[in-house]
């Protein structure tokens, strides 16, 4: 036998060596060998039974040849927005190793199989290298120089022949802030709201939906708040597989609570497999159940009725609905047990607090507004908002969706939900000192600059739709695309006419991506570019987690190959359009790459309306460095802290004020018990002062939208009160505060009425800093909303899906008439009307919806490429129900064929028998791309670029149907039939 | 000295796959190579379950006990590893191991399967601590640095657990008495002949 020596004296590696460097001479502490146990505070106890005599000082003098020079550098994981640090260290230019990243108060050392992986990502030797050109059927590489000059000569000509609107700009939510943030810049100043990415179709409804009702679209909690729930309702989400670290606070809140963990969903998933009480709905019925949670709640008289007479908005118009509920009818729609739904109902209504957990079940559907506006509704009835434990905790789903999402990377707003309207353009024109004369000769006219625009779902429609059905200049001629996958779109058959239509097509991105495979697939032979981009490994910046805790990514290795920065390419396309000057006028540029710490400095300067003025780069990479003073469950450093005291983690916005004000961010939203400075809020007035209501005898009522009694601690104002402005700290005698400065920057902004001047338009900070001083919240204090008037339905009502196999409901439950939305037509409604008359349902019976996969993420080019994750992943498939595969003679592990309802679509996969799905309903996962209709597409990619795993996309079988407010797709509820290959 | 031992947390484990990457990133372990991997029961069914395995580290290794060219040795932290420089690829230990946790590298002519690998603990072999040979054979040795194995460092939800045997049973038990109910420490009887009340 070998027995191996046991001193390990001379051992050092590179560990050693950057435990060094980071000032930790003489190997690990006690209380860091403890952590890496597994569980800090649980192990204390067993501090005497420490192993410390295996552990050796290290020495290093004698560094092994893995070990000299080694740093440490801490990113931020791509593949979700949990928020997970990834901690690196770099030898010579070289990502050699991650380390668990023990320090951050969100991941506390863990990952899951893609945060576990990412160091792949850089070192891929399928990415693109260097820009491609594909003309005349042939790919050839061309130089940066060249690609920029017939790219942007093409564009120009585009826009020259068919105005600005005919370009297409698809960004991401792969970028930093500063990318999205200057990507959004770019299309207004190439003068376009044609400017998209990965929100529309992830948590779009989300944004909308919630922010109609109580003021800002984002989670309200943390995951570290989930914690103190007691009891946690998951629905229309699979975290275990989408976010699993975020399960790390899920579960240990459900031990250390003994909570209740609720999963609803019409999948059991592997996060059901940990739940007290699994609820399985009918896909597409999640408002029925909702209100059928709440007809029990009323019934009990279980809901909260101080919280909704001081700080709710509707709650009448609301009971009307939720009365015709039944049990027994939202048994019939839904498949729902009443006893179970009496069960949840009153879990979640009397052990408090409780918090709503919901992802792309809820939203992704054409009636995802509706969907999660009913949810904050339940929320509201209970008195579940603004409390630590309780919530709408939403997960997003890419590590900056939330960042590009607030930086304005939309089609409805400029950066910070400012809007389209002409204010907010003299808003944004006064930050980036430019002249609104200029943005707004740069838009085809004024009423295109200040109307939404075409939503990415429909890119290929405003493409291939005859043309005055798209209301705009021109249709859609070109598509320049940096970070989307093309795969993730609903109705793949038909955007293959677009990709065959389009003069132009830009893919700039670490991969080729589906675009390209789909593309040559089209018959595409020439005006297709690929420029590779760096990952955000290789860039720095900063990115928003779920939670709204802002982050700082360091720069890990230089950009590989040949790639980019994200930002680099954006000046790029500024500076051969002509208007970099203008458009880069504070921000320093050096070698062509925008500094990131000057672009979010400028954000800084603008950005009053959402809170992300406080949240300075010096700030933010203070975070960083003292990641492990911040509290697990409060996510707050201790206030005596020099460098972050009191801060919460990551400043989580709304973070007021200058950065100098200290703003700690507020890590719950609309939390009355704490004090404004202290990350304390209020509901958010932005939908009038009082509403005239209709009474039953013809006349009518006001009733105020300003809280009643109800306010946060400290406030000055003990009541409801309007956002305020210069007239308002007038009318309070506060407007002698301001400084002679501030003064003079409100004049500046509004110099003909500088009394209508506000707290998102003062650029000074001056009248945000004197309401904060007197405990006011800038944007008021008003009521929530379960009666969003202004929305498609103001009063959510359960619409079914345009496929539905329930054709028998639809007559009292149809869809909304059609019309023309974000420029294009949605004729749902006919849709929907012909599948029922055609018998859709009779020849395609199975209910088809789709999810993630804990390995892959988004399309997955990028996951599919990496071989520790294809290993595990490598075929595609879809669940099938062992009642409804024994029908159709279906083995588990066969080849199927999928068929869908529209264009004779069909696709090959494998087939998983499982009783994951219940009978009548098929699953697929959406991360596979590369094969169509039976073909693998492998030869479409440029040599050496394909991913490892290709399969059939889900989205080739996916069907019509658009949310009303918001355009997002419907990739959970359509139709399909199954046959064995 | 320590007796380092795992325990998963199946009433943890969320079949996330974390520790299945994170070693193949530690040692680069090659495609085809897994030194973990998670199992899961009742797949889709109520009751599912997922557990991760790889090598226990037995006490009295029954893979040691069966290899007819001596290549297992046990170190003083209870860690059981192997020399690639002795291992003759004759399968016996896959047969023996209660938890398949050796691997080959290739299926070839007569049935030669080349030199076996599996997980080591991120403890390396024969070869001197962090050097290059090590790495290469073995992968990282994390233990010689003063750390532990990876794939129980980056686990999502703490379900994995690496460490001195005594430490991670007491972690265990506190857990279980917290929250009330606990699928015991899977695999702990046949590895190591035990099992932790609570």
């Amino acid at each position: 036998m070998l027995i191996k020596r046991t001193e390990r004296s001379e051992a050092a590696s590179r560990g050693s060596v950057a435990a060094t460097l980071s000032g930790q001479v003489g190997g690990l502490d006690r209380r860091a060998f403890l952590r890496r146990s597994g569980l800090a505070g649980g192990a204390l106890a067993a501090l005497g039974t420490l192993p410390i005599g295996g552990v050796r000082k290290a020495d290093a003098a004698v560094a092994g040849p893995l070990s000299a020079g080694a740093t440490v550098r801490k990113n931020v994981c791509t593949h979700c927005a949990v928020g997970c640090t990834v901690t690196a260290e770099v030898l010579n230019g070289v990502w050699i190793g991650q380390e668990p990243s023990w320090d951050s108060p969100i991941n506390r050392g863990s990952h899951c199989a893609k945060g576990a992986s990412v160091r792949e990502l850089v070192h891929s030797e399928r990415r693109l290298r260097y820009p491609m050109k594909f003309s005349g059927g042939q790919w050839s590489r061309v130089s940066w120089d060249t690609a920029i000059d017939e790219i942007g000569d093409k564009l120009m000509q585009v826009r020259e022949k068919s105005g600005p609107d005919s370009v297409y700009w698809l960004g991401s939510a792969k970028m930093t802030n500063e990318g999205a943030y200057l990507f959004r810049k770019l299309g207004a100043f190439w003068g376009t709201n044609n400017t998209d990415h990965q929100a529309r179709i992830c948590h779009s409804t989300t944004v909308t939906g919630v922010a109609n009702t109580w003021g800002y679209g984002a989670m309200t909690n943390s995951f570290n708040d989930i914690r103190n729930s007691k009891t946690l309702i998951i629905w229309g989400g699979n975290p275990a597989e989408a976010h699993p670290v975020s399960l790390q606070h899920l579960l240990e809140g459900k031990e250390l609570n003994r909570a209740n963990f609720i999963v609803v969903d019409p999948r059991l998933t592997r996060t059901a497999a940990h739940a007290t009480e699994y609820v399985r709905l009918r896909p597409g019925t999640d408002i029925p159940v909702l209100y059928g949670m709440m007809w029990h709640v009323l019934k009990n008289g279980w809901e909260d009725r101080e919280f909704i007479r001081q700080r709710v908005y509707g709650f009448d118009d609301l009971r009307k609905e939720v009365e015709k509920w039944t049990p027994d009818e939202v048994e019939r729609v839904s498949g729902v047990p009443p006893a179970q739904l009496e069960r949840v109902a009153k879990m979640f209504a009397t052990e408090k607090p409780s918090t709503l957990i919901w992802c792309m079940g809820q939203t992704q559907h054409t009636v995802g507004t509706a969907n999660v506006r009913t949810s904050c509704i339940a929320l509201l009835l209970t008195g579940n908002v603004g409390k630590p434990g309780t919530g709408a905790n939403i997960f997003r789903g890419h590590d900056n969706v939330q960042g590009a999402t607030d930086v304005g990377l939309d089609i409805v707003t400029l950066p910070f939900y400012y809007g389209l309207a002409e204010g907010a353009w003299k808003h944004w024109a006064r930050v980036w000192e430019v002249d609104y004369d200029y943005l707004a000769s740069r838009f085809s006219d004024k009423k295109q600059m200040e109307t939404p625009g075409i939503p990415l779902t429909r890119w290929f429609d405003a493409t291939i739709l005859p043309r005055t059905d798209v209301a705009q200049q021109d249709n859609i001629k070109a598509v320049f695309v940096q970070g989307h996958a093309s795969n993730s779109i609903t109705r793949i058959p038909e955007s293959l006419k677009g990709l065959k239509a389009l003069e132009l097509l830009v893919v700039a991105d670490p991969h080729p991506t589906t675009w390209t495979s789909l593309s040559v697939e089209a018959g595409r032979k020439d005006g297709l570019y690929l420029l590779p981009i760096a990952t955000q490994f290789e860039c720095k910046g900063s990115r928003v987690a779920s939670n709204r805790s802002l982050q700082w990514g360091e720069q890990i290795v230089k950009p590989v190959f040949e790639c980019k920065d994200d930002l680099e390419l954006i000046y790029l396309m500024a500076k051969k359009f002509g208007f970099a000057d203008k458009m880069f006028k504070n921000i320093k540029v050096e070698n062509n790459l925008p500094e990131a710490e000057d672009v979010l400095r400028e954000m800084n300067r603008g950005s009053w309306s959402t809170g992300y003025c406080g949240q300075s780069p010096e700030r933010l990479k203070a975070h960083m460095k003292n990641q492990a003073k911040f509290d697990l469950v409060t996510m707050r450093a201790p206030k005596d802290d020099p460098e972050v005291g009191g801060d919460y983690y990551g400043l989580p916005w709304p973070c007021w004020g200058t950065p100098e004000i200290k703003h700690p961010g507020s890590a719950l939203l609309y939390n009355t018990n704490l004090h404004v400075m202290d990350g304390g809020g209020t509901f958010r007035p932005r939908f009038g002062l009082e509403r005239e209501e209709k009474l039953p005898d013809g006349t009518t009522r006001k009733v105020s939208l300003l809280a009643e009694g109800s306010y946060s601690k400290g406030s000055a104002i003990q009541d409801g009160y309007p956002e305020f402005t210069l007239a308002v700290l007038k009318k309070l005698g506060w407007d002698k505060e301001l400084t002679e400065a501030e003064m003079a920057t409100i004049t500046r902004v509004n110099p003909a009425n500088p009394d209508t001047v506000s707290w998102s338009l003062d650029l000074s900070g001056g009248i945000q800093r004197v309401a904060l001083m007197h405990g006011c919240v800038p944007y008021g204090n008003g009521k929530a909303r379960m009666n969003a008037f202004g929305l498609p339905d103001p009063i959510p009502v359960h619409r079914e899906p345009i496929y539905t196999p329930r054709v028998e409901l639809v007559a009292k439950y149809p869809t909304l008439p059609d019309a023309k939305q974000f420029r294009v037509p949605n004729i749902g409604f006919s849709v929907q009307k012909a599948a029922v008359d055609k018998g859709i349902a009779k020849q395609f019976p199975l209910i088809l919806s789709s999810g993630r996969l804990v390995e892959y993420e988004g399309g997955g080019e990028e996951t599919r490429t990496n071989p520790w994750l294809a290993e595990l992943q490598q075929d595609m498939f879809i669940e099938i129900n062992p009642s409804d595969a024994a029908d159709r003679g279906i083995k588990d592990g066969g080849w199927v064929w999928v068929s869908g309802a529209e264009n004779n679509s069909r696709a090959r996969m494998k087939a998983l028998v499982t009783e994951r799905v219940g009978k009548g309903v098929a699953w697929m996962p959406f991360h596979f791309g590369g094969w169509f209709g039976g073909n693998d597409l492998r030869k479409n990619y440029p040599a050496g670029t394909d991913p490892i795993v290709l399969g059939e996309s889900a989205n080739t079988i996916t069907t019509y149907g658009y949310d009303p407010a918001t355009g997002m797709q419907e990739p959970k509820v359509t139709l399909c039939q199954i046959v064995a290959a | 000295m320590a007796r380092m031992k795992f325990l998963c947390d199946a009433d943890r484990c969320i079949e996330c796959n974390a520790c299945v990457t994170a070693c193949k990133n530690e040692h680069e372990v090659p495609w085809g190579i897994n030194r973990r991997r998670v199992v899961t029961i009742n797949d889709g069914k109520p009751g599912e379950r997922s557990v991760t395995m790889a090598c226990m580290h037995c006490t009295d290794a029954p893979c040691a006990a069966v290899c007819p060219v001596n290549c297992f040795y046990t170190t003083a932290d209870g860690v059981v590893l192997h020399s690639k420089d002795l291992c003759i690829g004759c399968g016996y230990c896959f047969y023996a191991c209660p938890f398949g946790a050796p691997q080959y590298p290739k299926i070839g002519n007569f049935g030669s399967r080349g030199k076996m690998d599996k997980c080591t603990y991120c403890a390396g072999g024969p070869e001197a601590d962090g050097s290059k040979e090590e790495y290469e054979k073995y992968g990282a040795n994390r233990l010689a640095e003063g750390k532990l194995p990876l794939c129980a460092e980056m686990c999502s939800t703490k379900s994995l657990l690496a460490g001195d045997g005594e430490v991670i049973a007491q972690i265990y038990k506190e857990r279980v008495m917290k929250r009330g109910y606990g699928s015991g420490a899977w695999g702990w009887k046949t590895a190591y002949r035990e099992t932790i009340e609570s």
